[in-house]
């Protein structure tokens, strides 16, 4: 009797299948892999509009087969924005950093999930400015060292990190906003369903969504890809916990 | 019977642009020049387009950038400040390749300035304002109508070149009311999106991305001199100029936008005097209009430069006539727009009584 | 053919899948792909379950599994 190989897991079509040039262990990688495949399992391939950020993601357009564009720092929103008025009908989702969005693009990003307009926004919150050599983010932690907070980040000089997901929360206009963890297979199978909700947001035209990955940056964190993900267990998500913060009904 | 209506200076451009096929606008309130956002508000949705009010500057200028990938007719417009904050997207609008317009009501400067007529954003609009080195087409009307006709061209050079068009008038031009006639009336169902834009494959063989970004320095070299081959293109074909009882004359005034529209009343003036005054009138500040300006010289004993700026329009006039005549300059600025009488006693004292 | 499939010249030797593999038959092999890695390898096709763990924590989605099905 013949044995045929079923396929278990195979790469997303979507998928462009080139050799990205992040670093070993970065989960830009994971958050990606789910993009792909949530735009194949949708069938959004062929209506599908990326914006891409300035950061260590701004080659992100390079790794998928469907349309992108390579937005201005911190303007992805607004981009995605201009891009979903003028094509209600096509899928555009905004991929930014933490430097791209809490920091320079604030305005933006709230604007844009203030207005509510179905827009998905995927946030990759590694901690520090990934491209540039590590620089204190928005979201860097409170005594974490970083390349322009070489003692440790203090508030009396440094401020707060922020917690993007919670804020934006705050607001009418998201349909729903959640953070994840791509730390782990439990997690990050976790996060690719809520990624699936956020895009049914936007799919099903019930309103703005954004996802907050919870990311690692094993290069500037001086760590192993492996010790990477075991930080962002034990110290990154006490700060920032998981969880879904807005959930309009109809999002699933 | 004509067709004109009396309208605001601010509300004709903006169904200018419509009449253009313009359909989609993103903006941000700064005077002078709310009511064009304003109008826009109200038309758009009634002709099946988008009005947009963003959070900001930066946010319109994104909003348009995003729209323009998608290859429709889309705009911005706003005043000096405001345009200040939109150099980084149009430096990016520009590097990708892709067609808008914006319009900008200068005021006085720098910095917040004042919000009477000015032409101090000159080298802003024609030289750079956001880093890199590109070009963009910039209009400059002198009247409602002629700015309400040049809005159409406006958005055929932005769709013919990908090419970021910008319209520069001033307070005076947007605050006051002329009667005005829209001829021509774009039918966007006929503008096709081209094939370069982003709006998703839809069976197309390949993924569409539209970036400024070329990270391997001779790529990038060779995107340059793609643009710049563009660029040259046209510089060659379409700089434009009004010759104003240029036939005999012995002096010519150079000005652009208001300027020039007083500047006409300074010749007509003088040649009641007996000086053999006109008008050269650049209506495309970039491209400068060079060669019409330099077929004046060996006829011209000179050229009087007139601005609401301070030798910024003047120095293209140098590059354009170097030493082959006299060249005088005068300008005003902070919103003091000088009269006819005023700018006549300028050339009288550069120039004698025009012998 | 092989469960685990890993295409050696996508990996960047990272280890994540070594970490996450609950039959551990991930390793890193002694071998270096072009880019210079020395890519995962898997040292027993049989044992492994068909979880996903290890393509669902690939950054490079370098690996694909499979699984024999009677005809």
């Amino acid at each position: 009797m013949a044995e045929q190989m079923k396929v278990i897991y195979e790469r997303p079509k979507s998928w462009a299948n080139k050799v990205t040039h992040y670093c070993p262990g970065c989960t830009h990688g994971v958050a990606h892999r789910l993009i792909a495949e949530l735009v194949d399992e949708m069938g959004l391939m062929d209506k599908t509009i990326g914006v891409w950020p300035v950061g260590c993601s701004v080659l992100g357009y390079d790794y998928f087969n469907f349309d992108s564009v390579e937005a201005a720092h911190g303007r992805a929103p607004a981009m995605a924005t201009g891009i979903k008025v003028t094509n209600p009908d096509n899928f555009v989702f905004a991929y930014q950093g933490d430097g791209d969005l809490a920091s320079i693009g604030m305005a933006e990003i709230v604007h844009a999930a203030a207005r509510g307009w179905p827009i998905t926004v995927i946030f990759i919150n590694n901690g520090n400015y990934g491209m540039t050599g590590g620089q204190m983010a928005p979201t860097t932690l409170l005594g974490q060292k970083t390349t322009t907070s070489p003692l440790g980040r203090t508030p009396q000089t440094n401020g707060f990190p922020i917690r993007v997901a919670e804020m934006l929360a705050q607001l009418d206009g998201p349909a729903y906003i959640a953070r994840v963890s791509l730390d782990s297979p439990v997690n990050i199978r976790k996060a690719k369903s809520a990624m699936r909700k956020a895009f049914n947001a936007q799919v099903r035209g019930i309103g703005f969504s954004l996802v907050e990955c919870l990311s690692t940056c094993p290069t500037n964190w001086r760590l192993t890809p492996v010790e990477s993900m075991e930080r962002v267990r034990k110290e990154v998500m006490p700060y920032f916990p998981l969880g879904e913060f807005k959930v309009v009904e109809g999002v699933l | 019977m004509s067709n004109k209506v009396l309208m605001k200076g601010a509300e004709a451009l903006a169904e200018g642009a419509i009449q253009a096929g313009c359909r989609y606008y993103f903006g941000y309130p700064i005077t002078p020049q709310n009511e064009t956002p304003e109008y826009m508000s109200r038309r758009l949705p009634e002709v099946g387009g988008r009005f947009v009010q963003a959070e900001s500057e930066v946010a319109s200028i994104n909003m348009v950038y995003g729209a323009a990938c998608t290859g429709v007719r889309t705009m911005t417009s706003s005043s000096s400040p405001g345009i200040s904050l939109m150099q980084e997207g149009i430096s990016y609008i520009s590097g990708s390749n892709v067609p808008c317009v914006v319009m900008n009501a200068m005021r006085g400067g720098p910095g917040l300035g004042n919000i009477a007529p000015a032409q101090g954003d000159y080298f802003q609009a024609v030289k750079g304002g956001g880093n890199g080195d590109y070009r963009r087409i910039v209009l400059a009307p002198s009247s409602i109508q002629e700015g309400v006709d040049l809005f159409v061209d406006a958005f055929e050079l932005a769709d013919k070149y990908r090419m970021v068009v910008m319209v520069i008038i001033d307070g005076l031009i947007g605050q006051m009311m002329e009667p005005v006639e829209f001829k021509t009336k774009v039918d966007v169902s006929t503008l096709k999106t081209p094939e370069w834009a982003t709006v998703g494959r839809h069976g197309r063989d390949h993924a569409n991305i539209i970036t400024s970004l070329t990270l391997d320095a001779p790529g990038l070299e060779q995107w340059n001199l793609k643009l710049q081959a563009k660029y040259a293109q046209v510089e060659l074909t379409e700089s434009r100029i009004e010759e104003y009882q240029m036939d005999d004359a012995d002096y010519a005034i150079i000005a652009y936008g208001t300027m020039a529209r007083i500047a006409k009343t300074t010749v007509r003036i003088a040649r009641a005097k007996g000086i053999k005054l006109g008008l050269l009138r650049p209506i495309t500040v970039w491209p400068f209009p060079r060669k019409q300006i330099q077929a004046y010289v060996g006829k011209l004993k000179g050229t009087l430069t007139v601005e609401l700026a301070y030798r910024q329009l003047f120095e293209d006039v140098q590059l354009t006539l170097c030493d082959k005549m006299p060249l005088g300059w005068y300008g005003r600025g902070g919103g003091i727009v000088p009269g006819p009488q005023e700018i006549l006693t300028a050339f009288e004292e550069q120039f004698g009584k025009g012998r | 053919m092989e469960r685990v499939s890993i295409d050696e010249q996508r990996c960047k030797s990272c280890g994540l899948c070594i970490s996450v593999c609950p039959v551990k038959i991930l390793i890193i092999s002694d071998r270096l792909n072009a880019r210079g890695f020395r890519p995962a390898q898997c040292t027993d096709q049989d044992k492994c379950t068909s979880c996903g763990s290890c393509a669902l924590v690939c950054p490079d989605v370098a690996i694909e599994l499979y699984r024999e099905v009677k005809a």
